[in-house]
């Protein structure tokens, strides 16, 4: 019986994917050659240029940095051709890596997409970058959150809401300290950061308790948790805050750049000179990432997630794990609050959070449960949420509610077309019962 | 000296059933002792006392003549006991020396773990054991008999000197079983103790030192493997004299009923299960399809009886294309299907009896009129059913999932083989059932075949294909390796082929 060349053995040697999902990624990367010419090329006038600015900042900048200066057109023209290339390419031959190929031309295209937005006038891509950056920290942060629940196998819908708890907790107690008992600045806001770390603690405490203990289900447990965090902050930011404005102005931290790193050029002021709650974010990355795959305490959480049977035969405490890490959990969904307050614009608003908390989510999928998979994944929803600020600002012919979706809508695209093939944790949600 | 393990007197009940009734047992040190029993006799509920995963209600657990108690896995652990379980405890993604280190990690500087050093000491107990193993491979990887030894090597890391092995030949091939038992044979040769639970009566005459029979929770006795034959045993566990071989005339094959063509099925995940097989069955013959589990078997049967898609190639009934059609246009074809998991895919198991006596022809009279249920008729078919087939219900309007397993057995072997069939389609018909209930299921199935159906029969159970099938189909990673007459097919022989060996 001799099946050499069977189906499969054909279809592995594309890259494992099926031939008619490969010839679909060909049509997708031609589409966006296609798509740039007609709808930017075109547009672009001979000898216009787009100015990119590679400066931001003015502490430190010894030599300012030459701005990047393209001719629109045929910047255009080329990027198209790269694109069709890379299509045609996928189509006579096949990538081995076609998702890394559709990073790469997703790139290409939001690099076209900017050079048209900015023909004819500059544009601050480093200042971009930074703003990116500030809208990817709580991002990341409830990313974060969510892989260090769920890697124990709890997940945690409720992040949204720990982090509306953090922020209007930062504030509040920030506040507090800060203009009734007079305390210095970094005191009340130290003040602030550490009671929205508890406020965090104990919301992630319940989630535990009602997933752990009581086996609720964790996605109606984490909607409870959210429905009560919107409504408790509500109405005591009407019936407290909106009264006392004093109770509302924690101020904010200032950057404080790191001597030689900030200095690295175009990179530098943008990672390096931000504030505390941002190297907080950096440190917290690391340890996750360290405690995760090299400590013992990091092999057991994998292990109660993907079997958390196996564990226990072993004489692991499941239950144990469980609690601690959704607890942790919830104290770094609620920093991420706190980060909206006090890294960023210093009062509370209902509803703040806007969905912030479930994009972490989608960061954490996308980045396949790796910490830093999902801080760059929340790079790239800080990007595009950054770029809708900017192009209001370059007057970009497109209505700004379409702007405003551009977040949400790399979300959608990122989970369905590159995210495929994302693994969970084998118990992901669900209750542990002894026998 | 006292046994390295003693036990007294341990009594266990669960809501309505009394798992363990005193059971008394011994072992000593570098011995092989055997539990032998019939799924439900109580054997892995006292292991799992023993390895504190349930508590006693009564009775008192000696660890070299020390009383001891023992609360969870902990205890056990830390008292040198470990045990293999039946469905193996391993983490499919991390790899051998993560799986065997988890819990007793050795770090460095107090708080990173030492790989290295797990990786060497797995080493060493490779060695002294003769248990080769990769530390570094991901388990997920890694053939079950090798997922097997991790889990013994498990044990050992833990320095481990009562090893409770459950039912761990039921994923091996013979070759792989034989591997095992000179692992055995080396852990007592240098002093550990073993348990070896099973309801193989050959395994226990080849391995044990000491057998102890149970049935119905309590201890039917003792003996050793030069007292006693497999007859005998066999008598001890079910209680009355049972047939072990199945009577059955020569076959004799009709026309071809069932033609399979270059078959390729994709599994869940989408990676290939079945990987281009083609047979055929023919009426009034048996063709077994031997394998151990995992290897395509499932999907196979899926695909046949149009529960799974399928990728590529032909399948016919009775000449009729029937290439991914509904699972419903295939049960019109005359085929019947015993599916391989009865409570998942053969019985709605909060249903009553009598409806799930027709839950693939309530649609068609005289079950229905006019689209409406005609329970009168539903009702006393399953009654007569319900004799016909011998099937222990206080009534057919029980819900099924009260049942036993043999007898929910039964209400599919009812439903199925009352219908006029030229095509038996069996998965394991046999799984977790009593010898008793074995018995009658080969019958029934020996009985449809003389009738001139056409029976194709799955099962891991090697002894259970060679003693049912007239010809041996072995399938191994999604392939046919061979198509054996089962009158010339060897034990060894179908082995190799279930390892993908195939001699030239």
């Amino acid at each position: 019986m001799a099946i050499s060349t069977s189906t499969w053995e054909r279809l592995s040697a594309r890259g494992g994917i099926s031939p008619r999902r490969a010839r679909t990624y060909g049509f997708v990367f031609i589409g966006a050659g296609l798509l740039i010419y007609l709808l930017f090329a075109r547009a672009a006038v001979p000898g216009q240029t787009s100015t990119f600015v590679l400066n931001f900042g003015t502490a430190g900048q010894t030599a300012p940095i030459p701005d990047l200066v393209l001719p629109t057109g045929p910047t255009l023209y080329a990027l198209a051709l790269v694109c069709a290339f890379f299509g045609g390419w996928q189509l006579a031959r096949g990538f081995k890596r076609v998702n890394l190929v559709l990073g790469v031309i997703a790139g290409l295209f939001v690099l076209a997409f900017l050079a048209w937005a900015s023909r004819g006038q500059s544009f601050n891509l480093t200042g971009m970058l930074n703003s990116a950056l500030l809208r990817a920290v709580p991002i990341a942060l409830a990313g974060l959150s969510g892989v260090i629940c769920e890697r124990c196998a709890v997940i945690n819908i409720g992040i949204e809401g720990m982090m509306l708890t953090g922020a209007f907790t930062a504030t509040l107690m920030g506040s507090l300290a800060l203009n009734v008992w007079m305390w210095p600045s970094w005191a009340s806001m130290s003040f602030g950061l550490i009671c929205a770390l508890i406020s965090g603690a104990l919301l992630g405490l319940l989630l535990a308790v009602l997933a752990v203990r009581f086996k609720v289900n964790q996605i109606i447990a984490g909607t409870a948790i959210n429905i009560l965090s919107v409504g408790v902050t509500s109405f005591l930011s009407s019936r407290i805050l909106s009264h006392f404005q004093q109770l509302n102005n924690t101020g904010t931290m200032q950057p404080v750049p790191i001597p030689l790193l900030s200095q690295i050029p175009v990179i530098g002021p943008v990672v390096f000179e931000q504030n505390l709650l941002v190297y907080l974010l950096y440190v917290l990355l690391i340890v996750t990432h360290v405690v995760l795959f090299y400590t013992r305490w990091g092999l057991r959480t994998r292990a109660v997630g993907e079997h958390p049977r196996a564990a226990d035969t072993l004489g692991i405490n499941v239950f144990k794990i469980r609690y601690v890490n959704v607890t942790i959990g919830g104290m770094v969904a609620a920093l991420g609050g706190a980060f909206l307050i006090l890294g960023s614009v210093g009062r509370f608003d209902e509803l703040m959070t806007a969905g912030k908390g479930f994009i972490g989510l989608a960061a954490m999928i996308f980045g396949k449960w790796m910490p830093f998979g999902a801080f760059g994944a929340a790079l790239i929803f800080g990007f595009a949420d950054a770029l809708q600020t900017k192009l209001a600002i370059l007057r970009v012919p497109i209505p700004s509610q379409f702007l405003l979706m551009a977040p949400y809508l790399a979300t959608i695209v990122v989970l369905a077309g590159v995210v495929g093939e994302a693994v969970p944790p084998a118990a992901d949600g669900q209750p542990y019962e002894k026998e | 000296m006292p046994p390295v393990l003693e036990l007294r007197g341990i009594t266990k009940s669960f809501p309505g059933v009394l798992a363990n009734d005193h059971i008394d047992l011994t072992l000593e040190e570098g011995e092989v002792h055997a539990l032998l029993g019939e799924n439900g006799a109580g054997k892995t509920t006292l292991m799992n006392i023993l390895y504190g995963l349930y508590s006693p209600d009564e009775g008192e657990i000696f660890v070299r003549g020390r009383r001891v108690e023992i609360r969870e896995p902990r205890d056990a652990i830390a008292l040198g006991i470990g045990m293999v379980h039946q469905h193996f405890m391993l983490v499919p993604v991390l790899t051998v020396a993560e799986n065997v280190m988890l819990g007793v990690e050795p770090v460095r500087n107090g708080i990173f773990l030492d790989r290295a050093a797990a990786a060497r000491r797995i080493r060493e107990l490779s060695q002294q054991y003769g248990l080769q193993v990769d530390p570094d491979a991901l388990v997920k990887t890694l053939p079950v008999g090798v997922q097997q030894r991790v889990e013994i090597l498990k044990l050992l890391y833990r320095q481990a000197d009562i090893l409770i092995l459950d039912e761990p030949t039921a994923v091996l091939t013979p070759q792989e079983v034989e591997e095992l038992f000179k692992v055995i044979r080396s852990l007592t040769a240098q002093g550990k103790s073993v348990i070896f639970i099973t309801h193989k009566l050959k395994e226990v005459m080849a391995i044990a030192d000491r057998i102890t029979v149970l049935r119905n929770g309590r201890v039917v006795g003792t003996t050793t493997p030069s007292q006693t034959t497999e007859e005998r045993l066999a008598a001890m566990m079910v209680g009355r004299e049972v047939l072990l071989r199945v009577n059955k005339k020569p076959a004799n094959p009709g026309e071809v009923v069932l033609e399979v063509e270059n078959l390729e099925v994709l599994d869940d995940r989408g990676n290939p299960a079945v990987r281009g097989v083609s047979f055929e069955v023919r009426a009034g013959e048996i063709l077994g399809i031997a394998g151990v589990q995992g290897n395509g078997q499932t999907e196979l049967v899926q695909a046949l009886t149009g529960l799974r898609p399928i990728l590529s190639g032909r399948v016919r009934i009775m000449g009729k294309d029937v290439t991914g059609t509904s699972p419903r246009r295939v049960l019109e074809q005359g085929v019947a299907h015993v599916p391989e998991d009865r409570q998942k895919d053969g019985l709605v198991l909060s249903f009553p009896v009598a409806e799930n006596l027709v839950i693939n022809t309530y649609y068609i009279p005289p079950f229905a009129r006019a689209g409406l249920l005609n329970h009168e008729v539903i009702f006393t078919t399953a009654e007569q059913r319900a004799r016909e087939f011998d099937i222990r219900t206080p009534s057919v309007l029980t819900p099924v999932a009260n049942l036993s397993g043999g007898n929910q057995q039964k209400v599919i072997v009812a439903r199925e083989f009352s219908r006029p069939i030229q095509l038996l389609i069996a998965s394991q018909p046999t799984r977790g059932l009593d010898v008793g209930s074995i018995e009658y299921i080969h019958q029934r199935i020996v009985a449809k075949r003389d009738e001139g159906c056409a029976v194709l029969l799955v099962s891991p159970e090697l002894d259970e294909v060679m003693s049912l099938s007239d010809r041996i189909a072995v399938m191994y990673e999604g392939r046919i390796m061979d198509i054996l007459p089962a009158d010339q097919a060897t034990r060894e022989e179908i082995g190799l082929l279930m390892a993908g060996v195939k001699r030239a």
